[in-house]
């Protein structure tokens, strides 16, 4: 009897795959999304203009592309322009963004929260509690149930 | 405002007799409790057991007086009253997964079950063989359907389901009626039309609502959002507060939505900008009286909280859980007088619209 059952292989088969009712995303051409400008958003950052680089780098968020990279990319420059903001002045960057900046400046917190690095947990807690006040936890609800998110 | 604790555990889904003297609720289990208003008290006068699961739909239909059954063990049952006791009917639901709503038709000719099994069974009573008949809507739903709502001409249902989608349905039965006439949905409505699907919102559909005159109809959504739709145009409204789970207009312009803040909130729509606004919390929180705070709590609560408030960690709502169903009591869509709320604190709450508008100023029912 336990020569059947020295095998785990089985365990590591997907059987969702194989369900003929399984729920499909719909497609939605994003190929041409491309994430916010990183030119435009650099400069912005080196001429302090950083309420700019915040509203630039929110701009085309890659949402529906199925290209990683593209994802990561919009997701270093975010952090890089949360992380040039002083403390003092975060409250006044989330007070600029309508509610959809908001929902989606939220989304690029928590996708951040997945990658921690050197300091950017402490940068991203800071943004989190002032979006939070802006977006309630609807904003946060927003983000666990969107099925495409950046 | 009042509010009845009728059980520890929540009330899964509720109903009210036309006179609005008897509720019928499950308890969270396999039964339905009937519950009478004697002075003011509430009398357990009937207990139907008939499921072998939980109960997860019921609708009293007013003028034929019926009750209507559905649960987790994929059956329903239509209940007549017989003297003094109510006796089931089986109707075969031909579905493999657990029914999770039903609603009788306007004319109560009709009723409709959404279930796990990404279908709607819309049941009928066929005279030849004094049994009720049930058709399928089965395309193009994807996942389980939460909630319906019956349009006025007996004929659209709206379903709200877990494939994020709200859609409103031709529920055309040949065999019971006549063809309808052109609504603002559509002209053409063989039965599985599809009259309209949403867009606009993500999330499971947990409430979905038809105006008084059918026109529009709202929905709530796990993504925290309430929406309208009405001729072609949606009027999304992202909410700063937990998901809503049940949504009904009081007017044409007006809709009350509830869910898991525990309390009920107001909407206004307004059809010329087609756009949806916050129109207040509906629940009056007691005022609780200022303690002060001797060091050692304080000290205290910055140990065991890490805060040095003084507020309480106690709702201050009515109810004290989710709220997961609201009923009109009176007044129709249209001019709403009373509404219900019960949810899964066991409770039952009924709301005067009069009260409440003149309890919270700025607070406007158009």
């Amino acid at each position: 009897m336990s020569k059947n059952t020295v095998s785990d292989r089985f365990r590591k088969v997907d059987v969702d795959e194989y369900d003929e009712n399984k729920f499909v995303d719909e497609e939605e051409g994003g190929e041409n999304q491309l994430g916010p400008d990183e030119a435009e958003v650099d400069s912005l950052i080196r001429q302090g203009n950083l309420m700019g680089a915040l509203q630039a780098v929110l701009k085309n968020p890659p949402i529906s592309t199925k290209n990683q990279n593209v994802k990561d990319r919009a997701e270093g420059l975010v952090l890089k322009v949360l992380s040039s903001f002083k403390s003092t002045d975060i409250e006044k960057g989330v007070q600029s963004l309508d509610k959809n900046g908001v929902d989606l400046l939220m989304k690029y917190i928590y996708k951040g929260f997945e990658q921690p690095s050197e300091n950017s947990s402490a940068v991203l807690l800071q943004w989190h509690e002032k979006a939070l006040s802006a977006g309630g936890v609807g904003c946060i609800v927003r983000v666990l149930t969107a099925r495409k998110t950046v | 405002m009042s509010y009845h604790s009728f059980l520890l555990e929540p009330i899964s889904c509720h109903a009210w007799n036309k006179d609005r003297t008897q509720i019928a609720m499950c308890p969270n289990n396999h039964e339905v409790h009937i519950y009478k208003k004697e002075g003011s008290n509430w009398n357990k006068i009937h207990v139907l057991k008939e499921h072998n699961g939980q109960v997860t739909g019921i609708d009293w239909a007013p003028e034929s007086n019926r009750i209507v059954t559905c649960g987790t063990d994929r059956n329903a049952y239509v209940w007549t009253l017989k003297g003094d006791a109510w006796k089931p009917t089986l109707v075969i639901l031909r579905i493999n997964r657990a029914a999770r709503c039903v609603k009788w038709s306007p004319k109560e000719n009709k009723f409709a079950v959404g279930s796990g099994s990404r279908l709607i069974s819309v049941c009928y009573f066929e005279q030849d063989n004094d049994w009720w008949v049930c058709k399928h809507i089965k395309k193009p739903i994807r996942s389980t359907i939460l909630c319906l709502d019956w349009h006025p001409n007996n004929v659209l249902l709206a379903a709200g389901s877990c494939d994020f989608k709200c859609r409103i349905f031709s529920a055309y039965i040949k065999e019971v009626e006549e063809k309808p006439a052109p609504t603002a949905w559509g002209s053409k409505m063989p039965f599985g039309e599809v009259m309209f699907e949403s867009t606009g919102t993500a999330g499971w559909v947990h409430g979905v609502c038809f105006s008084d005159s059918g026109n529009r109809v709202a929905w709530a959504s796990h993504d925290s959002t309430v929406a309208v739709a009405e001729g072609g145009k949606t009027a999304v409204l992202t909410s700063e507060t937990l998901p809503l789970l049940c949504v009904t207009f009081i007017t044409e312009n007006s809709l009350v939505a509830a869910g898991h803040d525990c309390y009920p909130v107001l909407f206004v729509y307004d059809s010329n900008k087609a756009a949806l606004s916050f129109g207040g919390k509906l629940d009056v929180p007691k005022q609780s009286a200022q303690k002060g705070m001797t060091a050692r709590e304080r000290f205290q609560n910055l140990d065991k909280k890490a805060t040095t408030d003084s507020k309480e960690a106690v709702l201050e709502s009515l109810h004290k859980n989710s709220i997961s169903q609201i009923s009109i009591l009176n007044g129709g869509k249209a001019r709403c007088a009373k509404f219900c709320t019960t949810g899964m604190d066991g409770g039952m709450a009924i709301w005067d619209v009069k009260t409440l508008e003149s309890a919270m100023k700025d607070l406007k029912i158009v």
